[in-house]
């Protein structure tokens, strides 16, 4: 019993051991210098180097001295730490520990009145998104709840950061000991954090990813114009916050590959190097991911796999959330091959406790123990700037370091204990002190002494060599021992019947449940009667055999179990008991002596090979037979979803022999024509060309065009509405491309080869567009159309007036008021642009907004403009000739045919749908002879889709033309080709088939304006991104994966691993306002 | 053929100088009159190719090709022509939807409340909605107009496209009663940002299990009120049941998802209703299911986007090969409400370009169509004894490229072609001075 007083007292001393000076004591001052002495370890920073048979003093919260040779002060508490291991405790850079809880906030909905100015009181910046001036350090708490399984799982210290907003404010680097704030504030100012998650502001603006972006773009910018101390904008706390924390590390939480690129792109712009939380999913795009050089923090948050046991649930669920069930435990490894600076992290952990398993996972798949403790020690700690405070175990640095039972990270190590600033958290104290070998038991009964043999294995079991006797359980702790004693047989059943030996049977008898039967020992020399009871299985038949539970085979009477309870003094073992009839005994176990084994430590050091040292874990494994294989896993495609490719098609020379060639140049439709392509260009048309070297495809009875061009298209973006404002110029549709949108490949199939993504029609001046090409496979900037002249939307009448929604607040609410929008935007434009060139030029804030409209103005961005009624049309044109540009094209135009002459005077282009109309009033007159008539009027004429179904059946769209207003076949084909492109102005690129230009060819298997023509090739750069037949391949592919993923989930479910329940995967269709469709669309608008 | 061979298209044809608002129904023949030279498409798969039709009346008299044309007796010469079945659209809102969006008052189409079987879309049903006219040129000549919203919606009615008021344009009232099933898909929440995603909250598949079990009750207890004549309160929405029970009515049960079709065989058990699937994208996955059952498929949309990322690009489009093959009867149907119905001819031509042979598209918008709404003894086909429900195109009306309706008849009579988006051309032509 002294001995757990003892360790009572210890544990209580810890608590109070060092107080603040600050702090008056109540009570008797206690100061103690906390000094230990750790004996006999191996101690190594790195997981790597190990100093063998080493020790370690700490002196105040500090590491004074490690080695192996090392002076031990005479004040040193010695702690015995042979067998076990020393590292330095982890550090998790991306924490919220100890921070008041943040609301979540949520997307707003255009059809609902907006909040359009800061509803946050005092001197700070206009977005409550932004929130530069939190400092974590002012508002942290320390919270023992949180900061235990955080040391359980081996972390020593946190930079902790209020998880709300854009723009988060500083972080600070706290360890998670548990004394007052003041004295576990590591570095108070540590870090500069951002995010694309507006958090709880309830401010409308941004409602998008894109908006976000701009966002942060400005506020870079007016931090910089903050610093000229510009008197119109007074006292403003967050600009001023934000400049004073720019010489901190950065930190963005991105959370997802494309999200990390997104991050660093915006970080180069103005020369922040982001430290990058990124997802888990970074190995879909590794190479992409390593360009960028930056540091990144990797959550361990590997998914659980998915409940697909219903087929009609598992139909619904995506290659991509199964394969990223499959590979995310890759991630780590991918991120260390790549050779990228990383830190992990336990954030997005549904619970901290998670965590080591996780790394262990990620170590099964690849990831190198070194490299894991790297990235919880040294790499955090460096990037933090406090390497020379923490991260390793040298002298002078803070005693936060980890006894483990085995070598880091392998299988069956355990964290014991967690020292943090020189203080000790237990976590598996048990595993300190094991004992093990042959022991002498003697237990001192009522009857004398009874000696056994036994050998204890581990702390959990122990064997009994003494035959007739059994251990039934052994059990260690670290400091108290229990051990049960039970005669062989006992309680187990055996079956009597009247011809049974060794027993007699007394009495017999039967309740309907309960079985009495009196025996008698015939064995013993003393015949005994006992009872015994056992559920009845025989009703009717008394002389059936049954089965009776043993009692009386141990040898000696009254000892059938002996419990015995004791503790571990040294290496002897001994307490007191009851025997099974009560009796008390005392006992004790002492170990008998034995050879000395050679130390596995020493083993490391001297028997290895030096250049096989970072191998020692996977040798160590293959030595204790522990050798897992990696798990079968699948191959990576691009993009990372099906129909997707492994192998990236590359651009070959091909020529098309005998085809029907819509040329779309004065030459027409050439019949039985070749046309070779060489190096991503159109290289020659005509007859019997070479075919030396190069891919024949046999156009026999098919048709080629030119690649469909798509002016109004809302695929492959993350967001396409930034609709919290009227005027969003800033916005950039090219800041969040979305290069995994299956809808790519989809209209791939449908010919399209260029699409311009635009803006939706959520306010009168929308955000700027983006030209792609539909490079399926290729990243968000491999998209871009180079060289394209930029572009942004507008829009006019009902959705920017938000007829659907329910109490429109927001300015216009009429078409009077929408003008009014674009003539106080502009006029404020050409105010700024003056300020810009006038003498005050430099105290002028650069303003994204207001640029997008003087590049307007001069003819270096060009408007393609959402309209629908000749009243508005004409109110456009009015106002642009005002400002001295023109609208290059007007979209939806549905009343275009009303004001063919104004437009075609005003030098507009038309892109229109060919038969849409009676779904809102606006587009009452709309009628399908409209690009009939424009076409007529001389108007450049284009049919889009608008609509990621019907683009991928756009020439049957042109073809309506025909039918309505009876245009010719090659006019109406040229209306998805050759105008558009003339349009966006890339019609010198591509859009026909001329020598010189992209090829961008699409192979039909009949006349490109039939409804019974599909295409069998489709290319962009001369590159073959859809072949119809290798699509029936890709389809027996996906099934096949597919079902691969789905039996390993049902296998995982069968062994009882936890489940994820099922949830169909989204589909991300961004529509413009107007309409949607499909069955399990998930639309933004 | 010696016959003498007026054409009698200045006999029917008006013409037509002012707006939509000056268009009217055309008047009754009851005359002879024939149609010969076309190729014609009978809407059961034969074609007959130089064909010649004999009307009479209202109806059909002859088809074939050994047809003598009296003299003197009016006949269109369809030379190079193509012939056709009037054709149907399964499902639809026409009449009682003007403006989808913005314009309530123009809009009749959803009841308030979830049990409204006797609300009946024929007494809502304007027939001078402007977008009538526009399906008729392209070749639709009758329609299921049916209720929206609840659970049960009430009770659709076939109606022509060519009458002065509901009560004319009536072809079959109330042929069908319209259940909207729940969904049974727990669906994902708008995504955070790509790859975090978060889950709904309520279990809507047991939500919707219960919403279909109070469905399944009102037809218990209507069954049984039913079995009983004289009531002391009469139940008005179960006394409109009654068709169901005595299978006057088919009961229109408007589901995509396998789950959902299941749940819609399993009513046809309990109930013995005539059961007809409306939506059923994911049909082509039950068709032998559906076949066994006799239950037929009115798809809804072929122009739609694959249900799932990994489903194959085409699936919709090949949809109604499947159903052909597995031998359940569809209608195919055009319910997308940008272009408003009237590409009902290329919903099936897409078909026909995925898998089904052109008759088998056309079947699905003519005589399918007709047996699933119940009305193939008078229409669906070119078949004597039906009425002269007869587009002539001037190619194949499955493709955009061809597809130029010349001449409709409902009844016999021939329709006027023109609609208000033609009136509209016509005048800015003239504004142009293209004419």
């Amino acid at each position: 019993m002294k001995h757990l007083v003892f360790i009572f007292i210890v544990m209580l001393c810890q608590i109070t051991s060092r107080a603040q000076q600050t702090f008056p004591v109540n009570g008797v001052a206690d100061h103690r210098e906390g000094c230990y002495a750790f004996r006999h370890a191996s101690i190594s920073s790195d997981g790597i180097n190990y100093i063998a048979d080493a020790s370690m003093v700490i002196r105040d919260g500090k590491i004074v001295s490690v080695g192996s040779n090392i002076n031990i002060p005479a004040d040193a508490v010695e702690i015995d730490c042979k067998g076990k291991f020393i590292y330095p405790s982890f550090i998790d850079i991306y924490s919220n520990y100890g921070m008041p809880g943040s609301e979540k906030g949520s997307t707003p909905d255009i059809h609902q009145p907006g909040q359009f100015s800061a509803n946050q009181k005092g001197a700070f910046g206009w977005n409550p998104a932004i929130r530069s001036e939190i400092d974590a350090a002012r508002i942290f708490i320390t919270d023992d709840a949180k900061a235990k399984p955080l040391r359980e799982s081996g972390f020593g210290l946190v930079l902790s950061h209020l998880q709300d907003g854009i723009a988060r404010g500083t972080g600070t680097v706290v360890s998670l000991a548990g004394k007052k704030e003041n004295l576990v504030i590591i570095k108070e100012r540590a870090t500069s954090h951002y995010s694309f998650n507006k958090g709880s502001s309830a401010q409308s603006y941004p409602s998008s990813l894109m908006g976000t972006i701009a966002l942060l773009r400005q506020y870079y910018m007016d931090a910089a114009w903050y610093k000229t101390n510009p008197a119109a904008e007074g006292v403003n706390i967050t600009l001023k916050a934000f400049n004073e924390q720019q010489d901190l590390p950065q930190i963005f939480d991105a959370g997802d590959k494309w999200n990390d690129l997104r991050a660093w792109r915006l970080g180069n712009e103005f020369g922040a190097h982001y430290i990058i939380k990124g997802g888990g999913n970074e190995y879909q795009r590794i190479a992409d991911i390593a360009a960028t050089h930056a540091a990144f923090i990797i959550p361990v948050n590997f998914p659980l796999p998915i409940d697909v046991e219903d087929p009609n649930d598992a139909r619904f669920v995506s290659l991509t959330d199964m394969k990223h069930w499959e590979l995310a435990p890759t991630n780590p490894a991918a991120i260390e091959k790549a050779g990228i600076k990383f830190c992990l992290t336990s954030a997005d952990l549904k619970e901290t406790k998670l965590f080591p398993d996780n790394i262990r996972k990620a170590i099964d798949y690849g990831l190198s123990p070194a490299a894991a403790i790297e990235a919880l020690t040294k790499t955090p700690a460096t990037l933090l700037g406090i390497y020379d405070k923490t991260g390793s175990l040298e002298p002078g640095k803070l005693a936060n370091f980890l006894i483990t039972s085995d070598t880091l990270f392998t299988e069956k190590s355990k964290i014991i204990q967690n020292w943090i600033q020189g203080e000790k958290y237990g976590i598996k104290e048990d595993l300190m002190t094991t004992i093990s070998g042959p022991y002498d038991l003697v237990i001192n009964t009522i009857q004398g002494d009874r000696k056994y043999s036994i050998n204890i294995k581990s702390n959990t079991y122990a064997s009994m060599t003494t035959s007739g006797v059994n251990i039934s359980k052994y059990n260690f702790d670290g400091k108290v021992v229990r051990l049960d004693i039970t005669a062989t047989g006992y309680g187990k059943p055996i079956v009597i019947d009247s011809t049974s030996k060794g027993v007699n049977i007394i009495k017999y008898s039967f309740d309907g449940n309960t079985v009495l039967t009196d025996l008698s020992a015939t064995g013993n020399g003393k015949p005994k009667a006992i009872d015994s009871t056992s559920k009845g299985s025989d009703t009717s038949k008394a002389k059936k055999p049954t089965k009776i539970y043993m009692t009386n085979s141990f040898p000696v009477f009254g000892l059938n179990v002996i419990r015995l309870t004791g503790m571990a003094n040294g290496n002897i073992l001994q307490g007191t008991g009851v025997d099974s009839i009560g009796n008390p005994v005392s006992w004790s176990a002492t170990p008998i002596p034995q050879e000395e084994k050679i130390d596995s430590t020493s083993f490391w050091d001297n028997d290895i090979p030096k250049d096989w040292i970072k191998y020692k874990d996977q040798i160590k494994n293959i030595i204790a037979g522990k050798v897992k294989d990696l798990p079968k896993i699948g191959n990576i495609t691009y993009p990372f979803c099906g129909y997707g490719w492994e192998v990236a098609p590359a651009q070959q020379d091909i020529l098309i022999r005998n085809a029907t060639v819509w040329t779309n140049e004065p030459e027409g439709k050439l019949l039985q024509t070749d046309v070779l392509i060489r190096k991503g260009k159109i290289a020659a048309i005509g007859k019997n060309l070479d075919t030396a070297k190069v891919r024949v495809i046999d156009g026999t009875g098919k048709h080629l065009t030119a690649g469909i061009i798509d002016e109004h298209s809302h695929i492959a973006a993350m967001s396409i509405n930034e609709g919290a404002h009227s005027v969003t110029s800033e916005v950039r549709i090219g800041d969040n491309l979305n290069p995994e949108d299956i809808n790519i490949y989809r209209q791939l199939s449908g010919g399209v080869t260029t699409s311009h993504i635009l803006h939706g029609s959520a306010n009168t001046i929308g955000g700027q567009t983006q030209l792609i090409k539909l490079r399926w496979g290729m990243n968000d900037e491999q998209l871009k159309f180079q060289g394209a002249d930029p572009f942004i939307k507008f829009a006019l009448g009902e959705n920017v007036k938000h007829t659907g929604a329910q109490g429109n607040t927001r300015f216009p609410d009429t078409r009077m008021g929408v003008n009014e929008v674009m003539v106080d935007a502009f006029t404020r434009a050409v105010d700024y642009e003056k300020a810009l060139h006038g003498p005050q030029a430099r105290f002028v804030r650069h303003d994204l907004e207001l640029d997008a409209l003087v590049e307007i103005m001069h003819q270096q961005r060009f408007i393609t403009c959402h309209s629908y009624v000749q009243s508005e049309i004409i109110a456009a044109m009015r106002l642009a000739e005002q400002f001295g540009f023109r609208i290059n094209t007007f979209t939806h135009i549905l009343e275009g045919y009303k004001v063919a002459d104004k437009m075609k005077a005003h030098g507009a282009n038309a892109s229109s749908f060919s038969d849409w109309w009676a779904y809102k009033t606006e587009v009452q007159d709309a009628i399908p002879y409209n690009a009939a008539l424009m076409n007529q009027a001389g108007i450049n004429v284009a049919i889009n889709s608008d609509d990621a179904e019907m683009a991928r059946r756009l020439n049957q769209e042109a073809a309506k033309s025909v039918k309505y207003g009876g245009m010719s076949e090659e006019d109406a084909l040229k209306m998805v080709t050759l105008n558009p492109a003339r349009m966006l102005h890339v019609d010198g690129k591509v859009g026909s088939i001329k020598v010189g230009k992209d090829a961008d060819l699409v192979l039909w298997s009949d006349n490109p304006l039939s409804i019974y023509a599909t295409s069998l090739y489709t290319m962009v750069d001369g590159i073959i991104y859809f072949n119809r037949e290798s699509d029936l391949t890709a389809r027996k592919q996906i099934a096949t994966e597919r079902n691969r993923l789905i039996q390993r989930m049902i296998g995982e479910k069968k062994k009882g691993v936890p489940m994820t329940t099922f949830t169909p995967a989204p589909e991300i269709t961004n529509e413009c306002g107007d309409h949607g469709s499909g069955i399990l669309m998930n639309e933004t608008d | 053929m010696r016959a003498t061979i007026i054409l009698i298209t200045a006999l029917f044809s008006i013409l037509f100088a002012g707006a939509q608002e000056t268009m009217h129904p055309a008047g009754k023949y009851t005359e002879v009159f024939y149609i010969f030279n076309g190729t014609v498409h009978i809407g059961n798969g034969q074609v007959i190719n130089n064909g010649i039709i004999k009307v009479s009346g209202t109806k059909i008299e002859a088809v074939g090709t050994d047809i003598v044309i009296p003299p003197g007796v009016p006949a269109i010469d369809a030379r190079g022509q193509q012939v056709y079945p009037g054709l149907i659209l399964s499902n639809t809102d026409l009449g009682l939807k003007e403006i989808a969006n913005g314009a309530r008052g123009s809009n009749d189409y959803a009841e308030v409340g979830d049990l409204n079987p006797s609300m009946r879309s024929i007494l809502a049903y304007n027939t001078d909605s402007k977008i009538i006219n526009t399906l008729r040129s392209n070749g639709i000549l009758l329609a299921n107009v049916a209720p929206q919203g609840g659970l049960i919606s009430g009770s659709s009615s076939v109606v022509q496209l060519d009458a002065w008021n509901w009560e004319d344009a009536a072809y079959k009232m109330d042929n069908a009663i319209h259940f909207n099933m729940p969904s049974l898909m727990a669906r994902p929440r708008r995504p955070v940002s790509k790859g975090r995603i978060e889950t709904p909250e309520t279990d809507v598949i047991k939500d919707g299990l219960d919403k279909i079990e109070t469905v399944k009750n009102m037809f218990r207890e209507a069954k049984a009120y039913l079995t009983v004549n004289n009531h002391e309160h009469t139940n008005i929405k179960f006394e409109a049941l009654k068709g169901l029970f005595n299978h006057r009515q088919k009961l229109y049960v408007h589901c995509n998802l396998v789950r959902e079709m299941l749940v819609a065989i399993d009513i046809a058990k309990e109930f013995s209703f005539d059961v007809v699937i409306v939506g059923g994208s994911e049909s082509y996955l039950v068709a032998p299911l559906l076949k066994q059952n006799n239950i037929a498929v009115i798809l809804n949309q072929m122009h739609q986007l694959p249900a799932a990322m990994d489903d194959d690009i085409d699936q919709p489009f090949k949809t109604p090969a499947v159903l052909q093959k597995a031998g359940v009867l569809f209608a195919i149907n055009d319910e997308f409400e940008e272009s408003r119905y009237r590409n009902l001819p290329f919903n099936a031509g897409t078909a026909a370009a995925y898998g089904l042979s052109k008759e088998e598209a056309l079947s699905a918008i003519t005589l399918n169509a007709a047996r699933i709404a119940g009305i193939d003894q008078t229409t669906g086909t070119i078949e004597a004894g039906k009425d002269a429900n007869i587009i002539i195109s001037e190619g194949d009306i499955l493709d955009m490229r061809t597809c130029i309706i010349t001449i409709a008849f409902i009844q016999a009579r021939k329709i006027d072609l023109n609609n208000k988006q033609k009136i509209l051309y016509e005048k800015y032509r003239t504004k142009y001075g293209a004419k």
